[in-house]
């Protein structure tokens, strides 16, 4: 076991410095460059002075030297300043962390607390009209493009209804938790609806496997009751393989949160990422996707491990071969 | 010479291919959405030829008639420009479906090649593509796809002519599904590689002394073909749903080529003057990748060679 998790987290490392390297270098290729950026904001800027100031952030250094550079400063806990904020880059990423947790958090108990009782009911009334129509729904949940959803969202609550704030964090001035729970309902229902499909296909289709096996047939010829026979029998068996889907769905929850949090500009690290990006601040952008990166390396490596924790009859070495 | 190597498998083909063809008829859904898709495949082609009988246009703008509610003249209305709501749509589909289909066969034929690959020689070559295969996968895919949007091309150092052309967004935007498409089809070859080369025709044709290459096209792509349709089917579903989120930022297909995705660009901005607007792209995108969904459920399960009757 141990051999197994030093070799998956070793992997993982080597995984992060990859696409650490490879994202360094896209992010130079991205339009504008940060002291032409300067130079045109100054006009008092010679073509000297810029040649001066590449020189003096090594900017005229080869990339392989500036990435080992950042990594070195990385490794001590220095990632830079950002641009945009005029903050160092951890500062940004500590105010907007704890938003997408909240967002996230929420939307995965909520798409869960309705994804598994609604599973295993079309599990246990497989091909009756209720399980297509469940299954409609899952589809449609899945097909529906995000960022349309919110629109369609913010154009039935806030524009037509007026119930709900069509966008932001809490209104200006005002104070207190039920604002602030009134801005969170509609990015929370959309990330909700996008999720809740696939997790519901999962739960059915796992619960249903779980069903067929044996030791379920003899619980039910021995008498016991539909409901004794879910919650007592076949639940914590049907459940493993929806952890794992779970856990691998990190990076898609990721994702979600990015288009969620720009329509409704919800201040969280999927719209600090996006904005990051598009507004050429490098180091905040290269750091936000290191972590979109390690959010997703440790979903897959949760998923393995809680697979063999969770499943006694699954062993390491024939998940290994899995793979 | 090819009396040993060419005999048929356990079921002979055709029958297969009907009982295939009956269990897809029984899904009603898929075959539901297969016409949905037909339909809109032609309308879209049919684009130029819906314009001219109904004498509208996807790109004439007309500041005098911006927002229009649908009329005889326009059946969806128009714009925020004065363009022809209807028509933009029809154009659009032909870019959005066009890309993501192209965007799928090249992940799939990327995905295959390495699957075929990895599966058959197995060893070194096996296990660095597979790690390679589990690396791409474990990528925060959007963000990175909107970086990859986002660089400036000049800075790759590609001619001008490239770099300038306005169908330049399609290319890239194909280009860059592609890179990271294929892991799925990769993954699913190399097993079913791995587990058709060690059945006795393959076996007897290596031991014929046919070629690796040889034996990869004519024995084991022809056995391995059900999972790479069903999973490009589902592939083209969400490559739809990238697309349209990408040009919805204003970073995949660029105006003034109308796709489904960057006519809803400004709709965010004009929900409370034509929140119409806003329905229609939306809804094309919906069905279409809801209709590819149900098609890949389809055929998955027509084409499980385990199912029974």
């Amino acid at each position: 076991m141990f051999r197994y998790i030093a070799g998956r987290l070793l992997e993982s490392i080597v995984v992060l410095l990859v696409v650490s390297f490879a994202v360094y270098g896209l992010i130079g290729l991205m339009p504008g460059d940060p002291i032409d950026l300067m130079v045109q904001g100054d006009p008092n800027l010679t073509p000297e002075d810029a040649k001066r100031l590449k020189a003096l952030y090594g900017l005229d250094q080869p990339i392989i030297d500036r990435y080992l550079a950042w990594l070195g400063n990385a490794a001590q806990g220095d990632f830079g300043y950002s641009r945009n904020h005029g903050q160092p880059v951890l500062d940004v990423i500590g105010s907007r962390i704890g938003n997408t947790i909240f967002l996230l958090g929420i939307s995965l108990i909520l798409s869960l607390a309705i994804a598994i009782p609604i599973g295993i009911y079309a599990a246990l009334r497989p091909y009756s009209p209720l399980d297509y129509a469940i299954n409609m729904f899952c589809f449609a949940g899945i097909s529906i493009p995000p960022f349309w959803l919110a629109l369609l969202l913010i154009i039935l609550f806030s524009v037509t209804l007026g119930w709900l704030p069509a966008g932001g964090m809490a209104t200006v001035g005002a104070s207190g938790l039920l604002d602030r729970l009134e801005h969170a309902v509609l990015p929370v229902a959309a990330l909700t609806i996008a999720s809740v499909g696939s997790f519901t296909r999962f739960m059915r289709a796992s619960m249903i496997q779980t069903l067929r096996q044996d030791y379920i047939r003899t619980a039910r010829a021995k008498g016991v009751s539909t409901t004794r026979m879910v919650t007592h029998h076949a639940l914590q068996n049907a459940l493993i393989p929806l952890v794992t889907v779970i856990a691998l769905s990190f990076g898609t929850l990721f994702s979600g949160a990015l288009i969620t949090e720009t329509m409704f500009s919800w201040l969280g690290m999927g719209k600090m990422i996006y904005d990051a990006i598009l507004g050429n601040d490098y180091n905040l952008a290269l750091v936000g996707l290191m972590i979109a990166t390690v959010l997703t390396l440790a979903g897959n490596f949760l998923a393995d491990i809680g697979y063999v924790w969770l499943d006694p009859r699954v062993t390491i070495a024939s998940r290994a071969d899995k793979r | 010479m090819t009396t040993v190597t060419d005999t048929p498998p356990p079921s002979p083909p055709q029958s297969n291919a009907r009982r295939m063809a009956r269990r897809f008829r029984r899904h009603r859904l898929a075959l539901g959405s297969l016409v949905v898709l037909i339909l809109l495949a032609l309308l879209s082609l049919g684009a130029p030829l819906i314009e001219a009988l109904l004498g509208i246009d996807a790109e004439t703008t007309n500041l005098f008639q911006r927002f229009q509610p649908p009329s005889a003249a326009h059946p969806l209305g128009t714009d925020e420009a004065g363009r022809d709501v209807l028509a933009r749509l029809l154009h659009g589909g032909r870019v959005s479906l066009a890309v993501a289909m192209v965007a799928a066969l090249c992940s799939a034929i990327i995905g295959t090649l390495i699957g075929l690959f990895a599966g058959y020689h197995g060893g070194w070559a096996d296990t660095l593509l597979m790690r390679f295969t589990d690396g791409v996968i474990a990528l925060p895919l959007l963000p990175l796809l909107i970086v990859l949007a986002a660089i400036d091309l000049n800075k790759l150092g590609l001619p001008e002519s490239i770099t300038q052309s306005e169908d330049v967004s399609l290319y890239r935007i194909v280009v860059i599904i592609a890179l990271f498409g294929w892991t799925t089809v990769a993954r699913l070859v190399r097993a079913e590689t791995l587990s058709l080369k060690q059945r006795e025709f393959v076996r007897a044709a290596v031991a014929q002394g046919a070629r690796p290459g040889r034996i990869m096209r004519t024995h084991i792509l022809p056995n391995a073909i059900s999972p790479i349709i069903v999973a490009t089917t589902l592939s083209v579903g969400s490559i739809i749903l990238f697309e349209s989120v990408l040009s919805f930022l204003g970073l995949g297909i660029q105006p003034p080529v109308a796709s489904w995705g960057n006519m809803l660009t400004n709709a965010q901005d004009l929900i409370w003057d034509a929140p119409l607007l806003a329905v229609w792209p939306g809804l094309l995108i919906f069905v279409t990748v809801i209709a590819f969904n149900f098609l890949g459920d389809g055929l998955q399960d027509a084409m499980d060679p385990r199912a029974v009757d």
